[in-house]
């Protein structure tokens, strides 16, 4: 087969497993993509991770472990795809934690108050489940029926945080400032979450059909689904200009792309120090996996 | 190590491939498949079985159209018609 024809079949819907040949550059946007994936899965526990000791309830403490448990598991799915294409976990970890690889953008920020725990588990999980959704349609096979567990298991998460922000939002008038704070602080990092408004046929992935929408397709199901959610609790977004016009688009204020940029290249708040963090544990926990491979040789 | 995991969803259904997990031995493997594909009670039971295992078979072809041995061989419709014309059997439809 030829890349041309490869790349015709996965544009008319084809689906590709890991034993069937494809061109080099569809493999290596799979591993770049999935791997970051992976990545942020991964992360993406360490901001809910502070949380545990501090929830405010026994039901909370074991509900935010659990979406931890979750997410960890995630991230061992994906890496298992991104293994088969050629690419070894410990390889993954590596380029992590030396900053070689991405994750996601939302996963670089301090979380500050409780407020930050329901704001991600609603707003931030989301947004990943837009994107995450959408993969199902992957034109690579393995990738594509994993994401059927994983979205399972995000429908329970957005509950989880929705049910913290409803909770605080029928509490006191201290609590709703907590909410109301998160969003506002959050609101910036959400807006960037799906990526540059590129055209989608002149994104590689998703010519390569590894994504089935664009970036501003994502974010207007976004906008579309969440704010009216926000505003009917009588919480406001930090945008004067969002609206809906006539037509069903939202209308926003330009996010801003120079802080994506700077964020997904190590240079968030938080980027060195939970990238440390991962570091420690993976030293840390080596002599496990040494005793444990010995073991089994 | 890789092992691939199946699935079963109901006392009775089918098992269904899972996925995969990375383990050193049997054991880790299937206490990673229990975490990955059970703990919450979605599945009634798991096959936990190495990669090495498996021997996939594939290229199917059907050079000689055998339709005598599929559905897609018998049209009826036609001769039917046919036939209850000639019984005399035949309905307006």
């Amino acid at each position: 087969m030829t890349d041309q024809a490869f790349l015709q079949y996965v544009q008319s819907g084809g689906q590709v497993e890991t034993t069937d040949w494809m061109p080099d550059d569809y493999r290596a946007k799979l591993v770049k993509f999935i791997e970051m994936h992976g990545n942020s899965e991964l992360m993406g526990v360490l901001p809910e991770r502070e949380w545990i000791l501090r929830a405010p309830t026994l039901q909370r403490k074991l509900a935010l472990t659990a979406k931890v448990q979750d997410e960890v598991g995630h991230s061992q799915l994906i890496y298992r795809v991104v293994e088969d294409l050629g690419k070894p976990r410990e390889q993954c970890l590596a380029d992590l934690i030396s900053g070689k690889s991405k994750f996601h953008n939302v996963f670089h920020y301090p979380t500050k108050t409780w407020g930050d725990v329901g704001v991600i588990a609603w707003l931030v999980d989301a947004a990943a489940i837009i994107s995450q959704k959408a993969l199902l349609k992957c034109s690579y096979a393995p990738y594509a029926r994993i994401m059927k567990k994983i979205c399972w298991e995000e429908s329970f998460h957005i509950l989880h945080g929705r049910d913290v922000v409803l909770t605080m939002m029928n509490g006191t008038g201290e609590q709703r400032e907590l909410v109301q704070e998160a969003v506002t602080r959050w609101w910036g990092p959400l807006m960037q979450f799906h990526g540059n408004p590129i055209a989608k046929d002149e994104d590689p992935m998703y010519v390569w059909r590894i994504k089935s929408q664009g970036n501003e397709e994502a974010r207007q199901q976004f906008l579309d689904g969440y704010v009216p959610q926000i505003w009917e609790l009588g919480l406001t977004v930090p945008d004067p200009k969002l609206r809906k016009n006539d037509d069903g688009v939202w209308e926003y204020s330009e996010p801003d792309w120079d802080e994506l940029k700077h964020v997904v290249t190590g240079h968030g708040p938080k980027t060195q120090e939970r990238l440390e963090f991962r570091r420690t544990f993976l030293e840390q926990e080596a002599w496990v996996r040494s005793v444990v491979l010995a073991q089994a040789a | 190590m890789i092992y691939e995991v199946f699935r079963q969803e109901k006392k009775g259904s089918a098992f269904a491939h899972a996925g995969s997990v990375e383990a050193p031995d049997i054991t880790f493997a299937q206490a990673f498949a229990h975490e990955q594909y059970g703990r919450r009670q979605e599945s009634e039971a798991l096959w936990v079985v190495p990669r090495d295992a498996i021997h996939e078979v594939h290229d199917f072809y059907d050079e000689l159209h055998k339709t005598y041995h599929r559905v897609d061989g018998y049209p009826l419709k036609e001769k039917l018609r046919v036939a209850r014309e000639r019984a005399g059997t035949a309905r307006d439809r």
